[in-house]
């Protein structure tokens, strides 16, 4: 793996701003690539039209049968789809690897909009926990709060909360970015390896603990500061960024973001050396 | 994984078994090795209800030891003659099931402490809860099963908190099954889901202090935790607050008295809970899907945070 401190030559999507992170480390990366994107379609995946809406009661389905359902609305050309009655079921709207709008009228429960790939996913109500777990791309935006583990090992797409979230949001994330506009629970941003995380109200305790790289705003009070995870000066184009995506977001369109702290990893902890784990016992 | 309900009306009162039934069944899916109620009924406030077990319920799944009838018999007939002779007067019994006791008692003291040792010194026998207006109900099955045996969805009170149990630690058995009574204070009752790691240097404290101990389930440990706080002068928020740091581990739990509803959520908050308030009701549990089953419109919830205590009034 090439040491990209040295990169002096900017990709296209470095010139396009989304990965401007330098890294260091042992980090394996490998870039999402423009160029291809639109040539990019997974197994099983339809044209659809965006024009093309329908409604869909899951009331009286399990999440199962609500998924599928989904599933044959896309092969039919549906672009848009509006889901009636969630009621707090468990993982809806999960594995949808197509591009799709998508708008739950009520709340979900649990792993909800899991291992998607593409839709922008509107829910009017709240989510529980591990909501969009492995998100790659897309859009998701929760119009009330959000449970625990919001936004887990995400690698892509933006996440954007208008409530507040419980504990460890952005845990393990590897890209893409989490707004939350209200407060947030510990251990935000836990061992979190890419991305950005925006909070423009309160974080809890031992945020960003073990984080490995990427970048985290805080608008209120933090908590507590975890394992290696150390403030950081806000730049010019860091409020750029965080007034450009407030805005595209739809939220906190007024934040004063030069007040914001911004909180990066320290890169002190064991896996930042430059020994490998049986190296490193070698050496002692 | 278990799961954990509770609900509480503020100015009035309400069918709560079956709310309460309809809660844990949604999250059955979290355990249904045993079920656990913990009701508020309304009562004149006079007598006390005692629900006591004086044997284990050995259906299928149970890992508790058969026993013949005859014996609980026997028990039944001890329990009779010790409140007899604790100056108590036995008002109304009923022997829902061989195993399972339910006295109204006329007993003019405070303190349940005397009478409660003196009970439990007969073999096999546990006081499952004690309280003028609290009646702590727990079987094997679940949330439907235990209710349809106990006959608790024509309850009516004003708040409760139950138990959907998966046994990790601990045996299949009543004993273990939760909601546990806050021994021997009259009319509280406590709910756990998580596991607690110092369990054993607790009880080990606590029991030298005095207390008592039925099962070997990490969850009781709050139970009897709370109780030490209180009978040591602290209020009941106080103990809960006292208890996050004192208790290790992971947990969220609901604590109940005759007028208040609580929980508690530890400073990593490792197990989930989901809230709804309204000036009328407070329902909580460990699924939204528990939520709806008492309040299927649309509404607004949200996920307590770490190191959150928090208490309602009726």
């Amino acid at each position: 793996m090439a040491n990209l401190k040295n990169v002096t030559k900017k990709t296209k999507a470095q010139e396009m701003g989304m990965h401007s992170e330098v890294l260091t480390g042992r980090t394996q990366q490998k870039f999402f690539n423009p160029d291809e994107a639109e040539n990019f379609y997974y197994f099983g995946t339809y044209d659809v039209d965006f024009n093309k809406r329908t409604n869909l009661d899951v009331k009286d389905m399990t999440a199962a049968e609500a998924n599928k359902k989904i599933d044959n609305l896309m092969s039919e050309g549906y672009g848009t789809i509006v889901i009636k009655n969630p009621q707090g079921k468990h993982s809806l709207g999960v594995g949808i690897l197509n591009k799709l709008n998508l708008i739950f009228e009520g709340s979900l429960g649990y792993f909800g909009i899991g291992s998607c790939d593409g839709p922008v996913v509107r829910i009017n109500g709240r989510v529980g926990w591990s909501c969009a777990e492995n998100l790659m791309a897309g859009k998701v935006v929760i119009e009330k709060n959000a449970g625990s583990c919001f936004g887990a090992a995400i690698r892509g797409g933006d996440l954007i909360c208008k409530g507040s979230v419980g504990a460890r949001t952005g845990i393990d994330m590897k890209g893409g970015t989490i707004i939350i506009g209200g407060d947030a629970g510990a251990f935000t941003g836990f061992m979190m390896q890419r991305g950005r995380i925006i909070i423009l109200g309160d974080v809890g305790i031992n945020l960003g603990d073990s984080m490995y790289d990427g970048t985290i705003f805080i608008g209120g009070k933090i908590g507590s500061y975890g394992s290696d995870a150390v403030p950081s000066d806000l730049t010019k184009s860091d409020q750029d960024w965080l007034r450009r995506k407030l805005k595209v977001a739809e939220i906190g369109e007024n934040f004063d973001v030069s007040k914001m702290t911004k909180v990066v990893a320290g890169k002190k902890l064991w896996n930042y050396d430059n020994l490998e784990p049986t190296e490193k016992k070698g050496a002692i | 994984m278990c799961g954990i309900a509770g609900l509480i009306h503020r100015n009035k009162s309400s069918n709560v078994g079956f709310e309460l039934q309809g809660m844990l069944q949604a999250l059955k899916h979290r355990g249904e090795d045993s079920t656990g109620y913990a009701l508020y009924g309304d009562t004149d406030g006079k007598n006390f209800i005692a629900r006591i077990k004086i044997g284990e319920n050995v259906g299928e799944g149970s890992s508790s030891v058969a026993e013949d009838v005859s014996v609980y018999d026997q028990r039944k007939k001890e329990v009779d003659t010790c409140i007899n002779e604790l100056g108590a007067k036995i008002v109304k019994e009923e022997r829902i099931l061989p195993y399972s006791l339910r006295y109204e008692i006329e007993y003019n003291k405070k303190d349940l402490l005397e009478f409660s040792q003196r009970i439990e010194s007969i073999p096999g026998v546990e006081i499952l809860s004690m309280g003028k207006s609290l009646e702590v109900i727990k079987d094997l099955g679940n949330a439907k099963m235990v209710c349809d045996r106990y006959n608790l969805d024509k309850l009516i009170g004003t708040h409760a908190i139950g138990h959907a149990r998966m046994a990790t630690e601990s045996g299949v058995d009543i004993k273990s099954a939760h909601p546990f009574w806050g021994y021997p204070f009259s009319d509280v009752s406590v709910v756990h889901n998580g596991q607690l790691t110092n369990y054993w240097n607790n009880r080990r404290a606590l029991e030298n202090k005095g207390m008592r101990f039925m099962s070997e389930c990490d969850s009781e440990l709050i139970a009897v935790y709370l109780a030490e706080k209180m009978r040591s002068g602290a209020t009941l928020e106080e103990g809960m607050k006292e208890s996050l740091s004192g208790l290790d581990g992971v947990f969220t739990y609901f604590v109940a008295t005759k007028n208040s509803l609580g929980m508690a959520k530890d400073t990593m908050a490792a197990k989930p809970l989901v809230l709804y308030e309204s000036d009328d009701l407070v329902a909580m549990g460990s699924e939204e899907i528990a939520i709806r089953s008492v309040l299927p419109q649309e509404i607004d919830t949200y996920d307590p945070f770490d190191g959150e205590v928090k208490v309602w009034q009726i």
